[in-house]
């Protein structure tokens, strides 16, 4: 009986040991892991004690000497130290599980894999979901996590055109962007008011595309209709074009005094009986600029919206109707019970995601009229989204670096935190299959 | 799906009228500032307003001044490489990220998931600072991989989504079959899931390819001397100057960089709609 000969492995102790990585797994047996596991131990130790401890010494104090210390480099270096320092912690908990597991799995079968052939294969069959998603994180982890991480910490310093390094140190100033934006009174009412369209324009311009995509999709998916794809390869003409084509030719058409809009469509409106319509200060009156500003978004958003809400009619079994008319339902019962309901179930959070992209839908702001006319204080014109008020605050003439990304947090916590209670409230994580 | 209205003659007569009048009025919205960017491509070069004219002279010095007194070729050509580049890249991770997420339950499934829903709503590109410190330490400023690395990793979230949602779509039936004939990973991977999953992957490639012929901000911002500029940025100069507008040299380089576009689009677009429901009802 050569298992109960056989010493029992403590798991308590298995775990324990493994605080320094490594060694939990030569007392489980397993020496080709353990050694690997110190010998990454080891090189974190050597590079913090080279690199880290300095970075994370220049990061705490930013720099003392100008010109010899560049504080940005300083706080970005600081945070990769720390985004190596996490993954070093997530590997000393790995180890240590996996310690325990090892331990336990050699108390009940009685062996352990030994052998590297074994463990690279076991590895294989175990680790390949992780092996195969390790690309996705670690683009993410430098391209998204890291320059927000870099720009959360940018928003608690002074980094602005006074400040900017080498020549001049950045110092950490606390909560101060945030205070000035919602306190000092020029920032606030920029702020203010930036945000105030920015909430505006998200709602109406995304309406205004979800609603003409749903009644485009219902009107042109009746039966009778004759040259439905030829109506449909029009209908999908404003997503196929690039965007910043069109917005640049429609830039030019609103022009006040020379553009088609004014001189060839309004003409030819005053052409009908008793219609009289005289120019639009398109581009110089902020309420007109706002105006085709939505207008034009809904013109190049409502194709998607018409591709999918198509594709949910289609999936509608025809017998609902057919229960409806017998019941006697008339046009709109049918459509408020039966094509709304479907419609909104379906594709409720891919409305959300509508939602979010116009708050951020800097191309059009910009490319459009440059956020302008005029001014509403702060380097902002009066149709700047916050989006394009990060910009212009980024690359203005007296850049405002550490606003703008107190800015971008403010951003952020508004769209994540409206994301997720609406994704909540429309329950699209109860549904099991998706999680 | 039964006509919308449907009672009386006269009432059937009526609703086909508007019908017909809406989907006529819609399409003539969405020709006419096509149409009038096309013609302004072909008119004379010292245009200074798009403007529809039916007896206008057709010429194309418009295009010839674009190939010989400006970067055009050289714009169109950085698109391509950045275009491509990325594509390719972003289909590779987005793929083998979707396909895990929807055929594996494994240690922390949930939580990447959450992870890619929460991620993918922060505003990166408003983080362009911080790009811009990144690129001048790892000396990615005005470099086309640098760029193409930000484009790739601001797709992936989203995309990850659709993808998975799409996988999930296929039935599960065919990999325990072949699983029990000995198919390992891969096998089950490349030769079974991958062909099926191909329609969706058309879509994501092409729209990882449109990506950046569309953006603006990230390219004007990365990429600094005129040689590595991109189609949008180089365009956009032909207009921005007022006191030198060059309406229809923008027109004529807009029309020739759309082309490509619209017909890759509407080759695919039939996968569109399998492609988006299959997300849209699972996500």
């Amino acid at each position: 009986m050569e298992v109960q000969k056989m010493k029992k492995k403590s798991v308590r102790k298995a775990g324990l040991l493994s605080l320094i990585p490594g060694i939990g797994q030569i007392y489980n047996g397993q020496l080709l892991k353990g050694i690997a596991f110190l010998v990454a131990t080891a090189i974190f130790l050597i590079e913090l004690v080279t690199i880290g401890i300095p970075a994370f010494q220049g990061f705490i104090t930013l720099g003392t000497v100008p010109i010899r210390d560049h504080s940005l480099f300083l706080l970005v270096k600081g945070t990769l130290q720390i985004i190596i320092t996490f993954i070093f912690v997530m590997m000393l908990i790995l180890n240590v599980n996996d310690a325990k597991k090892v331990a336990k799995q050699y108390n009940t079968l009685g062996n352990v894999n030994r052998s590297a052939r074994s463990i690279l294969k076991n590895m294989w069959e175990n680790g390949f979901p992780y092996l195969l998603t390790i690309p996705a994180y670690f683009v993410m982890l430098f391209v998204i996590v890291f320059p927000v991480l870099v720009t959360l910490l940018m928003a608690f310093t002074n980094y602005d055109f006074y400040h900017i390094p080498p020549a001049k140190l950045i110092d950490w100033v606390g909560l101060q962007n945030f205070v000035n934006m919602f306190f000092l009174s020029a920032y606030r009412s920029t702020f203010v008011s930036v945000l105030g369209w920015t909430i505006i324009w998200t709602l109406l311009a995304t309406t205004g595309q979800i609603a003409l995509g749903v009644l485009t999709a219902v009107i042109s998916n009746q039966k009778f209709i004759v040259g439905k794809k030829f109506f449909r390869i029009i209908f999908l003409l404003p997503w196929a074009i690039p965007a910043f084509v069109t917005i640049m030719s429609f830039s030019n058409m609103f022009n006040d005094s020379i553009g088609a809009i004014n001189q060839q469509v309004i003409s030819l409106l005053n052409y009908i009986p008793y219609v009289h319509v005289s120019d639009i200060p398109w581009k110089t009156d902020p309420f007109w600029t706002k105006t085709a500003l939505i207008m034009i978004q809904t013109w190049l958003g409502f194709p998607y919206i018409f591709v999918m809400v198509t594709g949910v009619l289609q999936s509608i079994p025809d017998d609902l109707y057919e229960a409806a008319n017998i019941d006697g339902a008339n046009v709109i019962q049918k459509f408020t019970k039966i094509t709304l309901p479907m419609i909104l179930f379906a594709t409720a959070p891919v409305f959300i995601t509508q939602y979010t992209f116009n708050f951020n839908n800097f191309s059009i702001i910009y490319l459009f009229n440059s956020g302008g006319p005029g001014d509403v204080g702060g380097g902002a014109g009066s149709t700047d989204i916050l989006i394009s008020w990060i910009y212009k605050l980024t690359t203005g003439t007296s850049p405002q670096y550490a606003l703008a990304s107190a800015v971008t947090i403010v951003i952020s916590i508004i769209v994540i935190g409206v994301s997720l209670l609406t994704f909540k409230k429309t329950h699209a994580f109860s549904n099991e299959e998706m999680m | 799906m039964k006509a919308l209205f449907s009672s009386t003659k006269i009432n059937r007569f009526f609703s086909r009228f508007c019908t017909y009048l809406f989907l006529i009025v819609l399409s003539i919205i969405i020709i006419y500032p096509l149409l009038i960017t096309v013609q302004s491509a072909f008119n004379s070069s010292d245009l200074t307003a798009f403007t529809l004219d039916p007896h206008m002279h057709w010429t194309l010095a418009n295009f010839k001044q674009l190939f010989s007194q400006t970067l055009y070729l050289t714009w169109f050509k950085n698109t391509m490489v950045i275009a491509i580049s990325t594509m390719i890249i972003q289909v590779i991770i987005v793929t083998l990220a979707g396909y895990t997420y929807s055929r594996y339950r494994f240690k922390g499934r949930k939580n990447g998931l959450i992870f890619f829903l929460v991620i993918q709503m922060v505003p990166t590109m408003a983080a362009l600072t911080a790009y811009f410190v990144l690129g001048l330490i790892i000396n990615g400023l005005d470099q086309y991989w640098f760029l193409t690395m930000v484009y790739v990793g601001g797709g992936i979230p989203m995309n990850t989504w659709l993808m998975k949602g799409y996988f999930d779509t296929i039935p599960r039936d065919l990999d325990e079959s072949a699983r029990i004939d000995g198919a390992g990973h891969l096998r089950i991977l490349l030769q079974i899931n991958l062909p099926l999953a191909m329609p969706m992957i058309a879509v994501q490639a092409l729209w990882a390819f449109m990506g950046p012929f569309g953006d603006y901000l990230l390219s004007a911002f990365l990429l600094r001397s005129p040689e590595h500029m991109t189609v949008a940025v180089g365009l956009q100069q032909f207009i921005a100057d007022p006191t030198n507008q060059r309406v229809a040299m923008f027109a004529a380089g807009s029309f020739l960089i759309s082309i490509p576009i619209v017909i890759l689009f509407f080759l695919l677009q039939r996968n569109f709609q399998s492609g988006l429901t299959a997300g849209g009802t699972k996500g």
